[in-house]
């Protein structure tokens, strides 16, 4: 496809106004007859056994409704954090919840009911808990697991492992997984320099500005869940799950999500409480989640401590690596950042040899989840920095060796040894030329290190990856009598607009003029088909794909009522955006909304009655709920899929660094993505600045701190964990896109929502590194206190491998 | 109480003086604030902190509104469980966000932390009460549209809130002074840079003269 009519041009997303006007509704703002409150019992210690709970006293007050405890609620598999609990295992896990009139008298019931607690051991260093009779973060005799292809099990090391802990380097027993291609050791043999650091990445909590507040009720047999969810159709199975019915007898209403970055992927364990206390009481029950409690159960990123040795040829290739990575994986099932943290090394940098080793292991920290960029970004963040180390000991500009090492089309992303496959499309190479030029980094990287009394000037270059896209899900549309056509897309709403932007493509396909368009989402009423979740940066990709394939189906169905009522062949006929006509004679022609009568009247497969066998069950119920009102467009995602997507970005800053104080100043920020086609611009340069601005915190300001001795959280507010601020960001910021088509996608598309945030943060931590002359701290955030050490030479207080203790 | 001016607005004024103002108004604001109690009316008799509601009349988007107010109830909880205003979000319920920004007076507040009780003489608007009278947007809600200034949209409110303050009392802002006065207002999906756009073609529209 080519010529666009609405690919790659602005629009007005039709969620925005709502949200200028506050009359977008997120889930605290529903109202139900009835409805009461409830609050949440929390943990007070990192690690109990709740041995006795007393409530007969709370019970009996005044406009107390009702409670229920981890008996309420069946347990989910083994490993996975529960919605309520008798073994907390962290400060802040939810043990119980009241139901009252108020959240006043919810509370006040809470500070009566009496609970026995038997204090348990807890950890927050992985390394703890992988000695051999270290104290594990759960009784169950689990110490490692993960979300996928890794079940709960348990893994101790030897005290031999842990002879070279004293010199401050890390222990590397048994891994839980690996792989490894190529000869490392002889590759390394060819470096002209090799670096071995050991490394650590701090949590940091995602801190959506919406808490998860969630308010249920049930009615007629279906229970009513208005969540916080940045996901609609792929979060509905394994909620009705958590609730014990089944899909269609949950209405889940989450067309606005206040911020999620990962936390709100899919449905999680807390949002079922409501739902089960409103059971129990028989009202609505609306839990409001403060800002405290979405510390604890709003999630963070996987920390790690770990080990890197790289080694380039003297032409700054990249020749070995050799990862060990221990994920402290908070207290519940995790997400894979280990892995992926290894798979971007190889895809990124394409060492010819390398071996990944990875350990996911339970603390007593607050469960924690993918957040934008889970492993990639933190891999950019520790890897970046070395590069610049090696352009700066091989005297090579800093794109230079980047591209000498970047991947192209058809490069081998991670993995083991026969296991690889290829890219679908790589144009860092292309980010950075565009940056490059834009940010006019040949003549900028002069003012490295100028001082100006005690600031110096740094500029760095940062690039990240991430996966960008899926396939196989459906689509769903449905062209009306009245001309209208009725985009069904079962995708959240993250706050990126891409829910509209690839429902454009349907728009596109059908040459219709966007405002004859209806979108139809955020609430499982709305008859939505089976669509994969909104996170990933797969949406552009994946939606793209799926509005495209049931537009077809639109089209050929168009074009076989025409030829039924007009004569000929269906090839015979175009369309042209609102009528199907005869490509001989124009004249002879079928309206858009006169064909969608004639599809109800021919029935079967044009009005939905006949549907495609391999579309999912979700999607079957959704066209059978809109058979019979107009010609329905629906069909499977199966194009081609050749290789994995890929989104790719490149950030260049330079800043001021304060060697007085430690503080810097973003002078400027130009970020660039690799995107494929370029779907919506504005939308885009809003992700690509969004994502720049998280990168900021994650580099320099945010990091989950827990007091060793008794395991209580020390920053549970904004003030303490310190998301960047305006103030924090240069006073404009730039952005730029290769916008060179995917060959895998009918339109070009490719997500890029998360590397743009590991591409910025790397590139500011390579900043600093240059202002202080290349030191590279190998640990995020880098802290003002480090660099103020680093200048007058004194000894961090952070050992190398300290982790969520400072 | 002075009313703080405007380059005290323009350079981030506010929650010092809020606090100072809390405090001379003799209320404190206590952890218990953010605990909700009326409204199903099941004031709980002789408690310190809940005590009873009492009816007020509240300014609010230019209407006169009676409503029951308990003497520990912040000014977001009435506009949202009472008044059924939502578009006033909580983020953080504490004065971190600015999410609940409203404008009472001409001075941004953040209503989380404003005590209803304390707002009875004054004249509150919030989010629902910028457009015209047949809908049409404020020329700073006009501005973030067009600038595509909201990405989940749940700071949004404040942020309007807080640049339609800021136009009033500056209506020719620099780049740098809207960023100062914006400050409090935090949003985690980034989008600082837009919502500046919003402010910067907002003044250049003539926003300043308007609410």
């Amino acid at each position: 496809m080519n010529n666009f009519k609405h690919i790659g041009k602005d629009f007005i997303p039709h969620d925005v106004v709502a949200k200028v006007t506050g009359a977008a509704k997120y889930a605290e703002d529903f109202r139900a007859d009835g409805m009461v409150f409830c609050r949440l019992l929390t943990s007070p210690m990192p690690h109990a056994r709740v041995k006795n709970i007393d409530a007969t006293e709370a019970l009996k007050m005044e406009g107390v409704l009702g409670m229920i405890t981890a008996d309420d609620i069946p347990a989910g598999p083994p490993g996975f954090a529960p919605s309520l609990t008798k073994e907390p295992m962290y400060v802040g896990e939810p043990i119980l919840a009241v139901a009252a009139l108020s959240e006043q008298a919810a509370e006040d019931a809470i500070e009566k009911i009496k609970i026995d607690y038997e204090p348990l051991p807890f950890t927050f260093d992985p390394l703890e808990s992988l000695f051999p009779g270290g104290k594990d973060a759960r009784s169950d005799g689990f110490n490692i697991g993960t979300l996928a292809g890794l079940p709960p099990g348990t893994i101790k090391w030897t005290a031999a492992d842990f002879a070279r802990v004293k010199d401050g380097e890390l222990p590397m027993g048994k891994p839980a997984e690996e792989w490894n291609f190529g000869d490392v050791e002889a590759q390394f043999k060819q470096c002209k320099v090799v670096y071995e650091e050991r490394f650590v990445t701090a949590a940091l909590a995602h801190h959506s500005m919406e808490p998860r507040s969630c308010m249920s009720y049930w009615q007629n047999g279906k229970c009513f869940v208005h969540a916080s969810l940045q996901s609609q159709s792929f979060a509905l199975p394994p909620l009705a799950q958590m609730l014990g019915i089944k899909p269609e007898e949950v209405v889940l209403i989450a067309e606005y999500c206040g911020g999620g970055f990962g936390s709100k992927g899919s449905a999680y364990p807390c949002m079922v409480i409501p739902a089960y206390l409103s059971k129990k009481i028989g009202k609505p029950v609306m839990m409001r989640i403060s800002r405290a409690e979405e510390y604890y159960l709003g999630s963070a990123r996987n920390a790690f401590q770990g080990s890197i040795k790289v080694g380039f040829d003297a032409a700054g290739k990249l020749l070995a690596a050799d990862v060990y990575v221990v994920q402290d994986s908070g207290a519940h099932i995790s997400f894979w950042d280990y892995r992926a943290f290894g798979d971007a090394l190889a895809l990124v940098y394409q060492p010819k040899a390398m071996r990944w080793r990875g350990i996911p292991v339970f603390c007593n920290a607050p469960t924690r989840t993918a957040q934008r960029g889970p492993g990639q970004n933190q891999l950019a963040c520790i890897m970046e920095p070395l590069v610049d180390r090696a352009a700066r000991e091989l005297k090579l500009d800093r794109v230079e060796i980047r591209k000498r090492n970047n991947p192209v089309n058809g490069s081998l992303a991670g993995g083991a040894e026969g296991k690889r496959g290829p890219v679908s499309s790589a144009y860092i190479k292309e980010a950075l030329d565009k940056g490059r030029a834009r940010f006019n980094w040949d003549e900028r990287k002069k003012k490295s290190g100028q001082k100006n009394g005690p600031r110096v000037t740094g500029v760095g270059i940062g690039q990240a990856f991430h996966p960008a896209g899926f396939s196989g899900f459906d689509g769903l549309m449905c062209l009306k009598p009245d001309g209208k056509l009725h985009i069904h897309t079962g995708v959240g709403n993250l706050g990126t607009f891409s829910h509209s932007g690839t429902a454009r493509v349907a728009a596109e396909v059908l040459k219709m003029d966007w405002e004859n368009c209806v979108i139809e989402r955020g609430d499982s009423r709305r008859n939505l088909p089976w669509n994969i979740g909104q996170f990933g940066s797969n949406t552009s990709y994946t939606m793209t794909r799926t509005n495209y394939v049931a537009a077809q189906d639109a089209v050929a169905k168009l074009k076989e009522i025409a030829a039924q009522d007009l004569g000929g062949k269906p090839d015979d006929y175009d369309i042209d955006g609102s009528k199907v006509f005869a490509r001989a004679n124009p004249s002879k022609s079928l309206g858009y909304g006169d064909a969608a009568k004639r599809a109800i009247a021919l029935g079967g497969k044009f009005d939905g009655h006949d549907l495609p066998a391999d579309i999912n069950p979700m999607t079957q119920a959704s066209a059978k709920a809109i058979a019979g009102t107009g010609l329905v467009g629906v069909a499977k995602d199966n194009l081609p899929s050749s290789g994995q997507p890929a989104a790719f970005a490149a950030c260049f800053i330079e800043i001021e660094l304060d060697l007085e104080t430690g503080m810097h100043r973003i002078v400027d920020l130009v970020s660039v993505a690799d995107c494929g086609t370029v779907i919506h611009p504005m939308g885009l340069a809003t992700q690509i600045k969004g994502g720049a601005v998280q990168g900021v915190g994650m580099a320099t300001l945010e990091r989950l701190v827990y007091d060793p001795q008794n395991g209580l959280p020390a920053n549970v507010g904004l003030h303490q964990q310190k998301p960047p601020s305006y103030l924090d960001l240069p006073t404009e910021m730039f952005t730029d896109a290769v916008d060179k088509a995917d060959p895998t996608n009918p339109v070009g598309a490719k997500g890029v929502g998360e590397p743009l945030m590991g591409a910025s943060a790397a590139a500011l931590l390579c900043a600093i590194s240059d202002a202080l002359g290349g030191h590279v701290f190998n640990r995020t955030p880098v802290l003002p206190d480090m660099i103020v050490n680093h200048v007058a030479g004194r000894p961090q207080p952070r050992k190398p491998l300290s982790i969520n203790t400072q | 109480m002075s009313q703080p001016t405007a380059a005290q607005i323009a350079t981030g004024y506010s929650r010092r003086e809020f606090i100072k103002r809390v405090i001379a108004s003799g209320a404190a604001v206590s952890a218990a604030a953010y605990m909700y109690g009326g409204l199903t009316g099941c004031s709980r008799k002789g408690r310190a902190a809940g005590g009873v509601e009492r009816l007020i009349s509240l300014n609010v988007n230019g209407q006169v509104r009676r409503v029951d107010v308990l003497p520990n109830e912040t000014l977001a909880m009435t506009l949202r469980y009472k008044l059924g205003l939502t578009g006033t979000k909580l983020g953080c319920d504490r004065g971190e966000c600015g999410a609940c920004t409203v404008i009472i007076d001409d001075i941004t507040y953040n209503s989380c932390s404003t005590l209803t009780h304390t707002v009875r003489t004054r004249k509150v608007l919030t989010i629902e009460g910028l457009a015209g009278p047949n809908g049409e947007l404020h020329p700073v809600q006009k501005a973030f549209v067009e600038e595509l200034a909201p990405q989940c949209g749940f700071c949004t409110p404040g942020q309007v809130m807080s640049a339609c303050a800021l136009l009033k009392h500056n209506p020719k802002p620099t780049r740098d002074q809207a960023r100062l006065a914006m400050s409090g207002n935090l949003c985690r999906c980034g989008a600082y840079d837009n919502y500046l756009n919003g402010v910067m073609r907002a003044a250049t529209e003539g926003a300043g003269g308007v609410a």
